[in-house]
């Protein structure tokens, strides 16, 4: 009987959603900054930073949020700020934090835009979240919420949203193999998401000798404002990035000494990275996974 | 006092009930299906070493390790590895020789979520032997598939032997590293139209001078990349040869239709 009132109210749960905080960091883009946090069923997973941008005609949300209750809330938000209809949902990679407020934005008009692989890292991803979402981040998750893109963007596109042009890249494996980062020609303005960790620890899922080498472009860039998948906004480039490429170098240097010497992974994720630690939020939840990821490629490194 | 001990069992039911449900998958499915009705005794000779918490999911290192040496009177014959609660919970079954030294044996696997890993071992006398270690697979963004597939794909095949420079107790330790993405087809393919068959690893054998040290049939639990540590007994020069092979099915919970694919062999000279 419950889960009958439960399903019932459904719609009015959604509706009931407050309008989540947002930001103007340049004009017309907003940003909801979150707390730095591990994803757990208090926080419900809501620990990106999400957002849109605002054109004449209409406006692009970059990533939807760890839920379809959080995705309300920022449809909420967006529609507080602006009459202008969402026309683009841009998802800049496959981490449930960043996709799973989708399905609220899902209705003719609205084009979802990704990365070529993420709908193969979607399909790869989902039954494994669907199947924990309720019990690690006490979220619902379905079928209906894995909404892959509409456009795959292989490498770059230009999209118009009124006298503003957004310019998206897919990026090569980094942060996962699936990165999308949205640049902002009026206010230069570059949204690089996971690919820039400010303050969190930066977490590997896709390649460390990738990521630093997409660093090493991206810090060539004369960017205004950078909008980190987590941490708070970035106004000195490329300074902000430094302690990230810092940290992946370590992982680098220190990984190869030990595959040198002939040490394992499981003796690697014990020393490797140590001197990292005071300088990063949620070290100890996500550092040795870390190790361990850059353990795994490093090791076919030579061939 | 009646009524506090009632209670108390109340309390404590639901963790009785949990661990009952722990041994379930094991009691009800895994060992009937591979072991019918032999008695398997929990046995301190073998232990496994795992994470209690494993960092990643897609990559758990465990290592089983077996307190005898092999010897061509008393020796562990057969071994094989499970992983309770995955949708598929076979992770291999493993063959060792007299000449293996010591049937220890380190990998890396995907633990889908809180779950026994188990090893049990069949002695040449017929003996069954059984180990568990209790895995909690976390991690905040990740999932028991591999990270950048593309770069998988392109050196699908290669391996190379790494060896320890030095031996103990006359036996020496041999990792064998294996490029393959190891596909699980674990996928929602509806949503996406994204469809990728299990693509994995099934048959491995490992020689030195000729003489099996190591024989493996495995499945879609290894690691992609699947990387393996075990002893064999070295005389001075010699050999090292691992052959391997491939098969695509069609369903990642099922092996009844599947599809032979490829072989591949890596040969190394030692001399130890």
């Amino acid at each position: 009987m419950r889960f009958l009132i439960l399903f019932l109210l459904w719609p009015a749960i959604l509706l009931a959603q407050p309008a989540l905080s947002v930001t103007e960091v340049a004009p017309g883009i907003f940003v909801h900054f979150a707390k730095q946090e591990f994803p757990n069923p208090h926080n419900h997973d809501h620990i990106a930073n999400i957002g849109f941008i605002v054109g004449q005609r209409c406006v692009a949300v970059i990533d939807t949020g760890g839920s379809p209750q959080q995705g309300q809330a920022l449809k909420k938000a967006i529609e507080y700020t602006t009459d202008k209809p969402v026309c683009y949902v841009i998802n800049t990679h496959v981490h449930p934090d960043h996709i799973y407020g989708n399905r609220v934005f899902k209705q003719p008009g609205v084009k979802f835009i990704g990365h070529y692989r993420l709908a193969r890292a979607m399909a790869a991803r989902a039954p494994f979240d669907i199947d924990r979402a309720k019990e690690q981040w006490d979220v619902n998750l379905s079928a209906e919420d894995i909404v892959p893109p509409d456009f795959n963007i292989h490498k770059q596109m230009r999209i118009d949203l009124g006298q503003r042009h957004l310019l998206l890249t897919a990026h090569p494996t980094a942060h996962t193999d699936n990165d999308l980062s949205v640049w902002d020609e009026k206010t230069n303005t570059a949204w690089l998401a996971d690919l820039l960790f400010i303050k969190h620890i930066p977490t590997l899922d896709g390649s460390l000798k990738g990521w630093l080498s997409e660093i090493s472009k991206l810090e060539k860039q004369t960017y205004q404002f950078v909008v980190p998948g987590h941490g708070p906004l970035a106004t000195h480039w490329p300074q902000a990035i430094q302690p990230e490429k810092r940290y992946l170098q370590t992982l680098l240097t220190e990984i190869r000494e030990q595959i040198k010497q002939g040490k394992y992974l499981e003796e690697a994720v014990k020393t490797v990275g140590l001197s990292e630690k005071p300088h990063w939020q949620l070290f100890d939840a996500y550092h040795q996974r870390n190790v361990m990821s850059a353990f795994a490629e490093l090791e076919w490194e030579d061939e | 006092m009646k009524t506090l001990s009632t209670f108390i069992i109340l309390l404590l039911l639901p963790f009785v009930s949990l661990a009952a449900e722990d041994e379930s998958r094991w009691l009800n499915d895994i060992k009937p299906q591979y072991f019918a009705d032999k008695p398997i005794k929990a046995s301190d000779l073998l232990t496994i070493e795992a994470p209690y918490r494993a960092e990643d999911p897609a990559l758990v290192p465990v290592k089983i390790i077996s307190k005898i040496p092999q010897t061509p009177e008393r020796y562990i014959k057969k071994m094989w590895v499970f992983v309770d609660k995955n949708p598929y919970p076979f992770v291999g079954e493993f063959t060792f020789f007299p000449e293996t030294g010591k049937a220890d044996l380190a990998m890396r696997i995907r633990v889908n979520s809180y779950s026994y890993v188990r090893a049990i071992a069949e002695m040449n006398n017929g003996d069954m032997l059984m180990t568990k270690k209790f895995v909690k697979a976390s991690g905040g963004c990740s999932a028991p598939i591999g990270t950048d597939l593309d770069a998988a794909m392109k050196r699908l095949g290669k391996m190379k032997f790494r060896l320890k420079p030095e031996t103990k107790e006359g036996l020496a330790q041999a990792q064998l590293l294996i490029s393959h993405p190891n596909i699980t087809g674990m996928q929602m393919d509806q949503v996406t139209r994204f469809v990728r068959k299990p693509y994995f690893m099934d048959k491995l054998t490992v020689t030195y001078n000729g003489k099996p040290v190591l024989m493996a049939k495995t499945d879609i639990a290894i690691s992609q990349d699947p990387n393996f540590r075990f002893y064999f007994i070295p005389q001075g020069q010699g050999e090292l040869k691992a052959e391997f092979t491939d098969v695509h099915c069609e369903s990642p919970i099922s092996r009844t239709v599947c599809e032979p694919g490829k072989k591949y062999v890596k040969t190394q000279q030692v001399n130890l």
